[in-house]
């Protein structure tokens, strides 16, 4: 931008100048560098299962049954993929449309209040951190779900319930974003030909708003997915697919929490958790790169 | 290409090291120099150095603890004891990065051979283990297999081993915790499959909530974490106490254990003697609830043989 | 007619969901506050926690949470302002800045479990910093830094363009014009974002027990060479922040008030991180305010 200045610089100038693009270079080769050698500690140590203790790969992604140290050690991780994919899966389907009401409420409705009193409400739901989530969910919705509900409360919907409200502050603040940005005269239109504030929403808003809205849906479930202590505490951690929802299952990351502790380096129990980190690394980028999708066509 | 990405990594760090030694106005720069600064006060005792002891939660506030009465009287040493699991202990001694690795079980049951077989072990205490079901499970006593048919989902029902009209509910550890290889091989003699439905919690406290306030809930817990809101049942007859398990009429016990690679340093083997003294195994090993490892009237090794 | 009906119903439906999620916030804030505040005391907050007597309190950890955060924003800052400044000022509009913007989108993504990991595989173990406090604090960095790096871009962007501009025909160098006219002005934006990073690196604890260890050596408060190894300014001792405490007293307390003590440290640390927010409004509001009014 500011090329035709380069000649007229003095000497002290030019140093300054390279201290700081150095500095800077130096600052954002660090960031690389640093996401470089996750992925190739993370990899390396994913893919020895497959490599070193020669399991198939597609033993552990389909398999049912999962007892590392058993004998024979069997390494089947479906239950915890089907449990990860479940419960933020359905933590999305309760947050989402909780989300849009609240943003809309916030847009559309009650402007004043929402500014100044919901929305930083909200935020402050983002704040709190997930162990207090887990305590609260493990001391009153469990509790709760084992009177109401068959089973013992643990499960994918105490689960997905803690999840959902952890979520939300993610799916809200991007949907108010979308709302807010919405061009006036889209809705203006649309009252002037006489429809009501819900048709407004519904046939205009929403549709417009859509991409951005399931950005921020995609962005929730990301969290969701990879959301651990919170999720191990109330989910109950049976390595099976459950048949209810109020039946104790896994998820990726409660599986790699119970036992990275208890298991040692370098055994085959233990390459196995790490393959579980790598399904989730590999399961985040995936999201990254379906919000980037997402975002590319809200653009257009 | 390995190497590569390590040295960048070493780079960066030590450049990070270096600037926020800088930002820190020195708080942060270099290695901390252990004991250096207080050797100088501790003129009657000759004992120098440091330890790093880690591994096992279940055995850290015992090692912990200890320690600090340790520190007390050898100003010359510093021991810092940190907990991640009996797996990263073993790990870590194994790999030179600790002095000491606390474990649950035996290093064999964790490691390869011939790296179990470097580490020489030293039975610190033992730890007692006992059934447990919610109070209003109307049993008092559960022979081995019918633990064995509870565990494996054979019975799902407490009308089937004595008690009311109730669904089992199992509260598991997951299969790699060393409470859970105990158990499984002193009290049901075999290793289980998880039934469906079966909960599993590493954690002792979580495990005793769960007990206490799932109806017809069972699980098992170490001694020390007994307390009236879950109720402890008999093992064939025995109860779990530290009378039976010291005379050997009560099996569902294991060892804490102290790993060092070969023969320990002179510090840890005065801080390992200290451990094993009577004046430690008779007073803080009993108030922490574990059993006193050089009162135990039987012995077992790794393959749970049992010698008088 | 119908069409109002339908309106009115949805509206009423909106507006009770946005009641409910007030409820449900007011409803755990409550919940935390209540059955924790009233084991908070003074003795509470300074004592060091006993292991199976009553009593304890949470004075180490509440330290190390706030030693564990100064650590971690002196590595955080310097790099995630370079790097934001790069990302803003110096990257040229080419393909690889959209492969670094992608990467820093996906380090913002990576789960805390994962960096946890990768801080005991690499810091712990490779490097051999142990569980201690430099290893938590560089783990929590790496998922701070995309978050820095974000907020500084945002604060860059938002400078005038006028006012660099007018910097740079004055003669200023680039990078001059960046510390000295655009930071500046761009500060209220960067450092409301750095108080809210920080609250969240206060809560966190997936990524910590791989990391900063479970445990706490006992601390001499009246030690304060950062070399010694009681000292609590010591950046190579494990350390137990309170988030990872209350995991842990939650699950292998044997005291007999864990439950209290657990209470009451999620209590104390909810009400930090609700300072750290009113902190960060609070200051974004009176800079904007400094900044913007006539005097």
């Amino acid at each position: 931008m500011a090329q035709p200045l380069d000649r007229q610089k003095a000497k002290p100038h030019l140093a300054e100048e390279w201290v700081g693009k150095i500095y800077t270079l130096f600052c954002i080769a660090f960031l690389i560098i640093t996401i470089i050698s996750i992925v190739y500690f993370v990899a390396s140590k994913g893919l020895s299962t497959f490599f070193k203790n020669h399991v198939n790969v597609l033993d552990l992604l389909t398999g049912l049954k999962w007892a590392p140290e058993g004998e024979p050690a069997l390494f089947g991780a479906l239950p915890f993929i089907f449990g990860s994919f479940s419960t933020s899966l359905l933590a999305a389907a309760i947050a989402a449309p909780l989300g849009f009401c609240a943003a809309v409420f916030m847009i559309e409705i009650a402007p004043k209040f929402g500014r100044q009193f919901l929305q930083p409400v909200i935020e402050l739901l983002a704040g709190i951190p997930s162990v207090v989530y887990g305590f609260v969910g493990l001391s009153v919705i469990v509790p709760l779900f084992r009177d109401i509900f068959p089973g013992q409360g643990v499960g994918i919907a105490a689960g997905s319930i803690v999840l959902s409200i952890m979520i939300l502050p993610t799916i809200t603040t991007i949907a108010t974003d979308a709302l807010a940005a919405l061009p006036k005269g889209l809705k203006e239109g649309s009252y002037a030909l006489g429809a009501t504030r819900w048709q407004t929403i519904y046939r205009i808003v929403l549709p417009t708003t859509l991409p951005a809205l399931m950005t921020g849906i995609v962005l929730g479930i990301a969290r969701a997915f990879g959301e651990a202590l919170a999720v191990q505490m109330v989910i109950g951690n049976a390595p099976h697919i459950p048949s209810s929802l109020f039946e104790s299952a896994s998820t990726l990351t409660s599986a790699i929490t119970l036992s990275m502790g208890n298991t040692a380096m370098g055994t085959a129990a233990n390459n196995a958790l790490w393959s579980l980190g790598l399904i989730l690394m590999i399961m985040t980028f995936i999201f990254v790169f379906i919000v980037r999708w997402l975002e590319r066509r809200s653009k257009i | 290409m390995k190497k590569t990405v390590v040295l960048l990594m070493v780079l960066t760090l030590t450049l990070a090291l270096a600037a926020c030694g800088q930002n820190n106005k020195g708080n942060n720069s270099g290695n901390a120099a252990p004991g250096s600064s207080e050797a100088s006060e501790s003129p009657a005792s000759e004992l120098k150095g440091s330890l790093l002891a880690t591994g096992s939660s279940a055995l850290q506030p015992l090692v912990d603890q200890v320690s600090k009465k340790f520190m007390d009287t050898n100003k010359g040493v510093s021991i810092q004891v940190q907990a991640g699991g009996s797996g990263q202990g073993l790990t870590q001694v194994s790999e030179g990065q600790s002095d000491i690795g606390n474990s649950d079980v035996f290093a064999e049951e964790k490691l390869d051979a011939d790296k179990a077989a470097e580490l020489i072990d030293h039975q610190v205490a033992v730890v007692g283990m006992a059934a447990v079901v919610n109070p209003n499970v109307a049993v008092d006593n559960l022979t081995k297999q019918q633990l064995v048919d509870i565990f494996t989902g054979k019975v799902t029902n407490w009308k089937d081993v004595g008690g009311n009209d109730q669904k089992i509910q199992i509260i598991n550890r997951p299969s790699s915790s060393g409470t859970r290889a105990t158990f499984e091989k002193y009290a049901l003699g075999q290793k289980t499959e998880d039934p469906k439905g079966s909960i599993q919690e590493d954690s002792s406290g979580t495990v005793r909530k769960l007990v206490g306030e799932t109806p017809g809930a069972i699980g098992y817990l170490a001694l020390s974490y007994l307390n009236e809101s879950v109720k402890t049942v008999k093992y064939e007859g025995v109860e779990a106490t530290v009378d039976n398990i010291v005379s050997g009429t009560y099996p569902v016990w294991a060892y804490e254990h102290m790993y060092t690679k070969g023969e320990p340093n002179e510090v840890a083997k005065a801080f390992l003697d200290y451990m094993l003294s009577d004046e430690v195994q008779n007073s803080d090993v009993v108030e922490l609830d574990y059993i006193p490892a050089n009162q135990m009237q039987i012995k077992r090794d790794a393959q749970g043989n049992i010698t008088k | 007619m119908k069409a109002k009906t339908v309106d009115k119903i949805a509206t009423s439906v909106i507006i009770a969901i946005a009641a409910l999620i007030v409820l449900v916030l007011a409803g755990l804030l409550g919940y935390i506050l209540v059955r924790g505040l009233g084991h908070v005391s003074f003795h509470f907050l300074t004592s060091a926690p006993e292991t199976i007597r009553k009593g304890g309190g949470i004075g180490p950890q509440l330290f190390n949470s706030i030693f564990l955060l100064v650590l971690t924003m002196i590595i955080t800052i310097p790099i995630g302002l370079g790097a934001g400044i790069y990302m803003s000022e110096y990257a040229p509009s080419n393909k690889l800045t959209n492969a670094i913007r992608l990467v820093v989108e996906v380090l913002s993504s990576v789960p805390s479990i994962i960096v946890g990991l990768f801080g005991l595989l690499v810091l712990v173990n490779l490097f051999g910093f142990g569980f201690s406090l430099f290893s938590g604090a560089l783990a929590l960095t790496v998922f701070n830094l995309p978050l820095m790096v974000r907020i500084t871009e945002q604060g860059l962007k938002g400078v005038p363009r006028e006012q660099k501009e007018a910097s740079l025909a004055l003669g200023l160098s680039k990078w001059k014009t960046i510390t000295s006219v655009m930071l500046p002005i761009a500060m209220p934006v960067i450092l409301t974002g750095t108080i809210l990073a920080a609250g969240r690196v206060f809560g966190e604890a997936a990524a910590l027990l791989f990391t900063a260890g479970m445990s706490s050596p006992r601390l001499d408060f009246s030690d304060w060479n950062p070399l010694s190894p009681f000292s609590p300014l010591n950046p190579f001792r494990p350390a137990e922040t309170l988030a990872v405490h209350i995991w842990k007293i939650n699950s292998e307390g044997l005291a007999p008030d864990a439950g209290e003590i657990a209470a009451g440290a999620s209590a104390v640390l909810v009400i930090t991180v609700l300072l750290f927010n009113f902190a960060a409004r609070w200051l974004g509001r009176y800079m904007y305010r400094k900044f913007t009014a006539i005097k």
